[in-house]
């Protein structure tokens, strides 16, 4: 029997093919990404560093990035670390010979780019936190909330965030922020 | 909107961002097998449920995950303070300091 290719699915992503915004906000699906969360003992903290070539942020609301890799805060022991597909984030940390727990979040989120100078306002349709450059500058990040589901934001230049968010919430999430880009825009 | 202040986060953020996790500062009982049902009934279940300040546990779900403890008025609702869990019961500053605005 001739393979038609139709007994093979064919995988898509949570947003494929996704676009919209406003004069003032451009929203795009993030290309996929690899990615981990991270819990780590402070003693620990330099040798995954190390170990994944980027260093933790231990400061609140801090992020950083190297080797191709962005860490983020999430929390005192805790980080969303992601970077390009199949760069072994897990086999990374592992070569650390350090304590830790890494576990592989790389499907579990999507990530949707947030654009231009209506992006904070956009944003804040559902976040409540402060964003301006002075509270939030380029490089923050935070767990939050945007309406109803949970997020992490990451300012990534001044008119630009990445909205981390779980894959069964993303329509919701790009559906939302259509509406905040529509309403920066007024 | 209520902002509460979040000791491992070290800002004020919105009240979206938290749960409270109810009463502060009971100790487990050290052998738990060997104590009376009073005891335990008094360890498990019952709360003082004070009117104006008492100290809570409550957890940054939203944000950085922590659970940590607040002083707070429940007549005002005012959180007075709050400090990283594991703390012994700290006092209230006098009028209004280190307060959440
Ligand atoms: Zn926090």
């Amino acid at each position: 029997m001739v393979d038609s290719g139709a007994n093979v699915a064919t995988r898509t992503l949570p947003l494929s093919g996704v676009h919209g915004g406003s004069s003032v906000v451009r929203l795009e699906a993030a290309a996929p990404a690899e990615r981990i969360n991270l819990r780590v003992r402070a003693e620990d903290v330099a040798a995954l560093s190390a170990a994944l070539g980027v260093d933790l942020p231990v400061k609140p609301k801090t992020s950083s990035s190297g080797n191709g890799r962005t860490a983020l805060w999430i929390g005192p022991d805790e980080w969303l670390v992601f970077g390009d597909v199949r760069t072994g984030l897990v086999a990374s940390a592992a070569k650390s010979g350090a304590l830790h727990s890494a576990t592989d979040v790389s499907h579990r989120n999507t990530a949707i780019l947030v654009s231009g100078p209506g992006s904070a306002a956009a944003i804040n349709t559902g976040c409540p936190q402060d964003l301006s450059l002075d509270a939030f500058p380029i490089g923050a990040c935070s767990r939050t909330l945007f309406g109803k589901v949970e997020i992490v934001l990451l300012r990534t230049a001044e008119d630009a965030f990445r909205v981390e968010v779980w894959r069964s919430f993303s329509d919701y999430a790009f559906g939302l922020l259509s509406e905040g880009a529509r309403d920066a825009a007024l | 909107m209520l902002l509460i202040h979040c000791p491992y986060c070290e800002e004020d953020r919105s009240e979206l961002e938290f749960r409270w996790a109810g009463e502060a500062h009971i100790a487990r009982p050290e052998n738990i097998s060997a104590i009376s049902d009073e005891e335990f009934a008094e360890f498990f279940f019952l709360r003082n449920n004070e009117k104006g300040l008492t100290y809570e546990r409550w957890r940054h779900i939203h944000g950085c995950g922590r659970f940590f403890n607040a002083a707070r008025d429940t007549i005002s609702d005012k959180f007075l303070m709050t400090y990283k869990a594991g703390l012994p019961k700290q006092p209230v500053p006098a009028s209004g300091e280190g307060e959440t605005r």
